[in-house]
């Protein structure tokens, strides 16, 4: 068969010397090799004392944004769930009440805000569609759990916790 | 003394069991039982290089060839082909015929004085040694040459095959 | 004065069987630490102080697992075979000698069990009575996979049975004795034999690698093909028994290898040390200086286990038979010639 492309290279295999056919001097340069990484450094980290740092483009634990005024900025729009291709999201909206302008920032806000973790496969759509950018996949590694309606994350642990910096 | 009379029991015991069990595996393990007995027997002898000897060589090489050929096979007791009435007739009048020729050797045997070993330390590696290639020379490097010719006959016998 | 003979021997034989558990139990942490370390990781350290207390937790675990022995098995022979692995694995130690004499209350104490005048033989019989322990377990255990461990595991023995007896008939070419004390005390100082028998040696390292079932040789457990080898069906403290059996074949074969090459308990300038301590701490520390050459051995053990990859039948085989025999014979050869012409001239 002729060759497609002259990048083919035929490896020459010549009989072993002498020394090769013993094999000792391949042994113990083998053991060379791996006493020398008895004294390298560890890459082992000690989990859940140290946790190793997260990329940039990490997507973790969903997070619902507050704004600058410590409003929730989601409006129950519905637009993440429906981007979602695990069909992970559900949401009640409800319309924002009098006097509760300090907690919602839209006339609408979302009532019941779910997030199955069993289902969502961390894709980052719903952050991609979020119009109000309220919805982040910032946080930490989703922990594990006994029973499955343990998995399905309420705004009680979703909702980011209202930062203080001003007050 | 009651100890050689014990461990002539349990050697003539296991012996006995290593006929009388079905599974042939279980035979072996049997005779192996029967092997250490004898290796007691030479330490009670006072002849520990013959006693290693036998426990190295028996039980812990020709033994261990014989449990390996019949684990290979995988014989047991429903697998085992029914042998025809001839056969077994001829089994017996074989066994008898034994038995009576060992009768009538027994019988031209006479009782000698009780055995006394002339030296007690016969068995040890130097007197052994010394014994072995002085006086007994000629028959020891014979019998080698027979192992040899054993061995090559062996090869030959592997080669053929392949 | 019998009855102190006897209490003396006991006391002993307990010690010496005490530390070899102990140096076995520890091994498996070892094993796993030196492992950690030359795979730049960091190996169990959770139970206890730098993974101390691991072994202990090894062992509570093996004796809590659950019992299984498989229906169709022969129950006597199942059980009979860790049984007969772990102690073939224990007498082993029992011809070893640990060190000179040494005087303890005001009484000579030999540190070894007993010397019989065929030592080295009496080792050789023990380590080929150690495959009966896996082959009865294998076949007993009724599966296909188990049968292929202990059928691999008695070809392996007994092939290397051979060189490891030949290249001990070279050495006792040098030592013209088969008792261990006597090889041990002709290695004073530092006139250990393996200057004299440096492929006496090597041929012996890599048969003992092969007795025991260690990496490069242990191919009867070779998980890769045959699940768990010999001890596919075994759990519990069974199977314990088997892997315990293998750290204190281990342990033993380290000691006989320290014995018979490296000069046992004896280290340079042992002379001008025991004059300086007095005889109770000038043979104690030779025990000590013969513990570090076991371990030293054992520690050689894991490092070859973590660098060099398993053998493939054939070529175990070709290693035992056409490389290993012939050696070793040459060896003989060689030795017996150039003692003749030592002696001639």
């Amino acid at each position: 068969m002729e060759a497609l492309s002259n990048r083919k290279k035929v490896l020459e295999q010549k009989p072993m010397n002498f020394w090769e056919r013993i094999y000792l001097p391949a042994i113990f340069q083998g053991m060379a090799i791996t006493f020398r990484h008895m004294f390298k450094k560890k890459e082992t980290i000690y989990y859940p004392e140290v946790q190793r740092e997260f990329s940039e483009n990490w997507r973790g634990m969903h997070s619902l944004k507050r704004d600058e005024d410590g409003r929730e900025r989601c409006t129950a729009c519905g637009l993440c769930a429906l981007s979602c291709p695990a069909e992970a999201i559900t949401m009640v909206a409800a319309e924002r009440k009098k006097g509760e302008e300090a907690l919602y920032r839209e006339e609408k806000y979302a009532a019941v805000y779910e997030i199955n973790m069993l289902r969502c496969i961390f894709c980052g759509l719903c952050e991609e569609a979020c119009p109000k950018e309220a919805i982040y996949l910032d946080g930490p590694i989703v922990p594990s759990d006994y029973l499955r309606k343990d998995f399905i994350y309420g705004k009680d642990k979703l909702v980011e916790q209202p930062f203080n910096s001003k007050a | 003394m009651n100890l050689f009379y014990l461990v002539a029991f349990l050697s003539i015991f296991f012996s006995l069991l290593v006929i009388f069990s079905k599974n042939p595996v279980h035979s072996v393990l049997y005779l192996i039982v029967t092997f250490f007995t004898f290796t007691i027997h030479y330490i009670l002898l006072n002849a520990q290089f013959l006693a290693i000897v036998n426990f190295i060589v028996y039980m812990g090489a020709i033994m261990v060839l014989f449990l390996f050929v019949l684990m290979l096979l995988n014989l047991n007791e429903e697998t085992e082909p029914l042998k025809p009435t001839l056969l077994k007739v001829m089994g017996v009048v074989a066994g008898m015929c034994l038995l009576v020729t060992l009768a009538g050797s027994l019988k031209a045997l006479s009782v000698s004085e009780p055995v006394v070993l002339q030296n007690a330390n016969l068995g040890l590696v130097k007197n052994l040694g010394k014994v072995l290639f002085n006086q007994f020379l000629l028959p020891f490097e014979i019998s080698s040459l027979l192992l040899l010719s054993a061995m090559v006959g062996a090869v030959l016998l592997a080669k053929k095959e392949a | 004065m019998e009855i102190a003979f006897v209490l003396e021997k006991f006391v002993f034989i307990t010690v010496i069987f005490a530390l070899s558990l102990v140096v076995a139990m520890y091994s498996t942490l070892a094993e796993r630490k030196i492992a950690a370390f030359l795979q730049d990781r960091v190996g169990p350290n959770r139970a206890g102080p730098g993974g101390m207390f691991q072994p202990l937790a090894d062992g509570v675990k093996m004796f809590l697992k659950e019992e299984i022995i498989p229906t169709q098995s022969s129950k006597f022979l199942f059980i009979a075979g860790p049984s007969l692995a772990i102690l073939t694995a224990c007498i082993g130690s029992a011809v070893i000698p640990w060190g000179q004499d040494v005087v303890l209350f005001g009484k000579t104490i030999a540190l070894q069990a007993t010397d019989i005048n065929v030592g080295i033989l009496y080792i050789f019989g023990v380590v080929s009575l150690g495959v009966y322990g896996v082959m009865i377990g294998g076949w007993a255990s009724n599966n296909k996979f188990s049968l292929m461990g202990a059928i691999r595991a008695a070809s392996q023995n007994i092939s290397y049975e051979i060189p490891m007896g030949l290249s001990i008939i070279a050495l006792l070419l040098l030592t013209n004795s088969l008792s261990l004390k006597d090889i041990a005390e002709q290695q004073h100082g530092f006139n250990w034999n393996v200057f004299y028998q440096p492929l006496g040696f090597l041929i012996f390292l890599i048969c003992s690698f092969a007795e025991t079932n260690r990496t490069p040789f242990d191919l009867p457990e070779c998980e890769t093909e045959l699940v768990g080898g010999y001890h596919t069906e075994y759990s519990s403290m069974k199977l314990g028994f088997y892997l315990f059996a293998e750290y204190i074949n281990m342990f033993v074969s380290s000691a006989v290898m320290a014995t018979l090459y490296f000069g046992g308990y004896n280290y340079p300038g042992m002379d001008f040390v025991n004059s300086l301590i007095g005889p109770t701490w000038g043979p104690l520390l030779g025990m000590g200086v013969l513990f570090l050459k076991i371990f030293a051995f054992i520690f050689f053990f894991m490092w070859v286990r973590w660098t060099i990859p398993r053998f493939r039948y054939d070529q175990l085989m070709n290693l035992g038979w056409k490389v290993l025999i012939p050696l070793a014979i040459a060896n003989i050869v060689l030795t017996g010639v150039v003692i003749a012409l030592v002696n001639k001239f």
